[in-house]
């Protein structure tokens, strides 16, 4: 039997507590909790403790492009990041479309141990949005696989969409949907706005993204399924959330801190770092996706962390590859977009971050409140930090941040998975 | 006074060399020369062209044509030859406008011609002028008339016709004003040694 | 001048002095038997071509050699691009080799500007000869010349830009440069073919913007029209039903070229799909400037190297 006090953490952001952790559990929480002779004591005094944060969104790039991330590298980015489980998304070479993938997958982060590794399945073979992928079957394995998704891609095909949604009904799982009507996006480049105009790249425009998530939402309503939308990007898109809530449509949504923070003015120097899909919109946009966020209209936040090669953003725009780091920076754009000005408290932080997240993919040790009885997943975040993002410093074999030399408020000080530490101070500990 | 600061010129001690009235008699002399020299309206001798360089050699051209004529009756052609694109020493300074380069409607061929400028120098940039000359044609002979010789040749280049010689220090500067290009006549030298 | 990589944002006076060095240079030039001055002796200029471009890239080779500078092109049919090697190590390869100066035509929009980055620790400028649908500075300051000489400068002309403005870098870098200099500018296109917001863009103080679907309703009133290319791949897009109807709205017939005013000028960035987009007629009449501008295509581009190559490198 393993007992360690967390001294002096408040959770929730609220008053300072003792909380006594045995065998992965919380035992205890009080103020000044006596403390036996062989008990750790972790000083904890002014950190803020929360559920360890879960992300619906990563891309970890194993297996196939393991020069760029591995599970292994991906897991203690996570760790540092302060989350306890991360969605590994489907587009792998080999794609997840099968239970030997998602297995291998779902071990590998077992066997790194420092956090939990869902693999999300593909909707369709090999992500061609043609044929349904053997759904049952992920789900079925010893990956457990809830979520699906063609990320990178859209079910485009209504059809293929519509069974999806049904299908997975018998599942207890949820289709991710990745909302890019292709036919609007061809050859896109940047979010079609002035500048990307001007700077003669090509335009991915709001409807694009707006049209396929409404038309998912009814699809959804009308087969009484569950859906979920990938990184919502537009003000338009919020609007239709908004409007499928209120009519009782079963739909959640995630928003990327990079889409909460950045907007397209970065387009102006054509670094490909600040390349994404779907793109970075107008300041607007992400003014009311902060908003979206704070009131629940979007439910959650997620990565989308993607890390490429140098090779494949150190060269011209139009040749690059879409897609940002985002574990280790999540907390800190939080904190930056939603805590310091005041539409989020910490209760609301736990909410976006873990509680809202674990709901939507099932998981039921995950996002679960700080209280006696409940697993020790905590993750302890100094609110009073600031540091300086070094995308060469980040755990990530890539280094793709567009937050370079950026100073951010906020740190994750150490991350607990039932009861065990994974990071501490900026090193993930396996 | 505020101490001054490390590096800083030397206010300008400016000295006139020569004024209004000096630059005109130096023009007028050097016409005389020139018209003697070239033994001007004499048969079988060549037809002289004046050609000033851009900036201050056009205008001194363009007065060296008028005093010959007042003397001699005989009005030689004069025009405008740009060296800059012939500079060997472009990179050493900000990038240069061009001038002007404007022939005579007789052109250069088989003409005397002399070649007009403020000041003598390094001879630089008359070595410039003479590839410039060879590329628009091809004359009998070149001279070379100009207003002031401040010595320290760096190439074995001398004037036929020279208004003024005055000795400086390298690190001097000798300044010619005139009317077209500067409002007022006079030959300046700035013994600062600094680039104004 | 570092590099020339837009019209956008360049100052004034300094597209003021390269066109006027422009000038200088045709008038240098003019009826001489041996058109070479020494002036860039020794300076290696390389063309980077990754686009078709015979006639731009041309204009750029004959530009340095007037100049004695030492040309090299580089295709990328023939370099290692299609080996696969990045844009951004042929662009320090060639600035290793010693190039002066890389001219780079690309598909990509963007890609000088991440050339001229990827050389800021080098002394190689670079200048854009044509990014993707971006800008194409050396055709915006060759028609600014070529408007200059026929109606002695734009300031207060109004001048129509036809046709295909979405994905045109020579529209835009025309936009960014005739109203910096104090022109009118009206786009004339069918909806599809205009960009996002094109009525909003900033542009130069002195001029200004608009924009029109109406081809008919402008030219009475025009000082001179630009007609942009039609690229074959657009008329299989859906950008507008068929050729005929485009050609039909927008193309400059002979009536509607008489319908200009009798000064206006007519110019085309070539090549020219004649019968589409302009009949031959008015393309080879005389207030066509169309050989005009290919003749001040060498002499600006002779101005832009001079400009780059031939005065103390930038302390910056």
């Amino acid at each position: 039997m393993s007992t360690v006090v967390i001294r002096g953490a408040r959770p929730y952001g609220e008053d300072a507590v003792d909380i006594e952790v045995t065998d992965g559990v919380i035992t205890g929480i009080g103020s000044d909790l006596e403390v036996g002779t062989d008990v750790e004591v972790v000083d904890a005094t002014g950190l803020v403790a929360l559920p360890g944060f879960v992300d619906l969104h990563t891309h970890l790039r194993e297996p196939g492009r393991e020069d760029t991330e591995t599970i292994e590298t991906g897991s203690r980015a996570a760790a540092l990041g302060g989350y306890t489980a991360v969605f590994a998304m489907a587009n792998t070479d080999p794609v997840a479309d099968n239970a030997v993938v998602v297995e291998h997958v779902w071990r590998r982060g077992q066997e790194i141990g420092l956090v939990d590794v869902h693999p999300v399945g593909a909707v369709t073979v090999g992500l061609e949005g043609e044929k349904l992928a053997e759904l049952g079957t992920m789900a079925r394995s010893a990956a457990r696989v809830r979520l699906f998704s063609d990320d990178g891609l859209c079910v485009a095909d209504p059809l293929i969409m519509r069974r999806a949604l049904e299908y997975t009904k018998a599942l207890d799982a949820v289709i991710a949907q990745h909302a890019e009507e292709p036919r609007l996006t061809v050859g896109a480049q940047a979010h079609e706005g002035d500048l990307a105009a001007r700077l003669g790249l090509a335009g991915w425009p709001a409807v694009a993204e707006e049209a396929i998530v409404a038309r998912d939402c009814l699809l959804a309503k009308h087969v009484g399924a569950r859906l979920h939308v990938c990184h919502v990007s537009t003000e338009g898109t919020a609007d239709v959330l908004r409007w499928a809530k209120a009519r009782g449509t079963r739909v959640s949504a995630e928003v990327t801190p990079h889409h909460l923070l950045l907007d397209d003015e970065r387009l102006s120097t054509y670094d490909p770092v600040n390349k994404v899909n779907p793109p970075l919109r107008t300041a607007p946009d992400a003014k009311a996706l902060r908003q979206a966020l704070a009131d629940g209209t979007v439910d959650c936040v997620a990565t989308d962390h993607a890390p490429h090669a140098s090779q494949d953003k150190d060269c011209e725009w139009s040749a690059a590859r879409p897609g940002m780091l985002g574990l280790q920076t999540a907390l800190s754009i939080v904190v930056a977009t939603m805590v310091e000005p005041g539409l989020l408290d910490w209760r609301g932080v736990a909410r976006v971050m873990s509680e809202r997240p674990a709901e939507i993919a099932g998981l039921p040790d995950q996002g679960r409140p700080i209280a006696v009885g409940e697993p020790a997943t905590i993750t302890l975040v100094d609110p009073a930090a600031r540091w300086t993002v070094r995308g060469a410093e980040l755990a990530s074999i890539a280094a793709n941040t567009p937050y370079e030399g950026m100073e951010l408020p906020g740190a994750v000080v150490a991350t607990y998975l039932r009861g065990r530490l994974t990071a501490r101070d900026g090193k993930a500990t396996a | 006074m505020p101490p001054r600061p490390r590096g800083a010129p030397e206010p300008a001690e400016r000295r006139e060399l020569l004024s209004a009235g000096d630059v005109a008699r130096t023009i007028a002399r050097m016409a005389h020369q020139v018209i003697e020299k070239t033994s001007l309206g004499a048969s079988g001798a060549s037809p002289v062209v004046l050609l000033g360089i851009p900036t201050r050699g056009a205008p001194l051209a363009t007065r060296l044509a008028a005093r010959v004529a007042d003397f001699s009756d005989i009005r030689v052609p004069v025009g405008a030859l740009d060296v800059t694109l012939y500079r060997d020493d472009l990179r050493r300074k900000p990038t240069r406008p061009l001038g002007q380069t404007a022939l005579p409607a007789g052109g250069i061929e088989d003409a005397l011609v002399i070649l007009v400028d403020d000041v003598l120098f390094s001879g630089r940039t008359i070595r410039a002028a003479l590839d410039a000359l060879r590329d628009v044609g091809r004359p009998r002979a070149v001279q070379l008339a100009v207003l002031v010789d401040r010595g320290h040749r760096e190439l074995p280049i001398r004037a036929d016709y020279v208004g003024k010689n005055v000795p400086t220090a390298r690190t001097e500067e000798v300044h010619v004003l005139l009317t077209e290009t500067d409002g007022r006549d006079a030959v300046l030298l700035n013994r600062a040694g600094e680039r104004s | 001048m570092r590099h020339l990589l837009g019209t956008e944002g360049l100052d004034p006076a300094t597209a003021l002095a390269i066109l006027d060095t422009a000038d200088g240079l045709k008038r240098t030039l003019l009826g001489r038997e041996v058109k070479k001055l020494p002036t860039l002796r020794g300076r290696t200029v390389i063309t980077c071509f990754y686009e078709d471009s015979t006639r731009t890239r041309v204009s750029f080779e004959i530009a340095g050699k007037w100049m004695s500078a030492d040309v090299v092109n580089v295709s990328a049919g023939s370099s290692s691009a299609k080996k696969g090697e990045s844009l951004r190590d042929t662009a320090l390869t060639l600035a290793a080799a010693g190039a002066d100066c890389v001219v780079v035509r690309h598909p990509a929009s963007g890609a000088a500007h991440r050339v001229a980055s990827w050389l800021s620790h080098t002394n190689t400028s670079v200048v854009n000869a044509g990014d993707g649908t971006h800008e194409h500075p050396t055709q915006a300051l060759l028609d600014m010349a070529t408007l200059r000489e026929r109606l002695g400068g734009v300031e207060g002309r109004r001048i129509g830009i036809v046709g295909d403005v979405l994905h045109s870098r020579v529209a835009r870098s025309n936009v960014h440069l005739l109203t910096s200099f104090g022109a009118e500018v009206v786009l004339v296109a069918p909806p599809t073919l205009l960009p996002t917001g094109v009525a909003d863009w900033p542009v130069g103080a002195a001029g200004s913007l608009r924009i029109s679907h109406y081809l008919d309703a402008e030219l009475p009133t025009l000082d001179a029209v630009m007609m942009l290319r039609v690229q074959a791949e657009r008329m299989h897009g859906g950008f507008f039903p068929s050729a005929r109807e485009y050609s039909i709205a927008y193309g400059l017939s002979e009536a509607r070229a008489a319908m200009l005013p009798e000064h206006a000028v007519v110019l085309h960035p070539g090549p020219m799909l004649r019968g589409m987009e302009i009949s031959p007629a008015v393309a080879d009449s005389g207030r066509s400037a169309i050989t005009q501008q290919v003749a001040n295509g060498v002499h600006v581009r002779m101005a832009v190297l001079y400009h780059l190559l031939a005065g103390e490198e930038d302390a910056a």
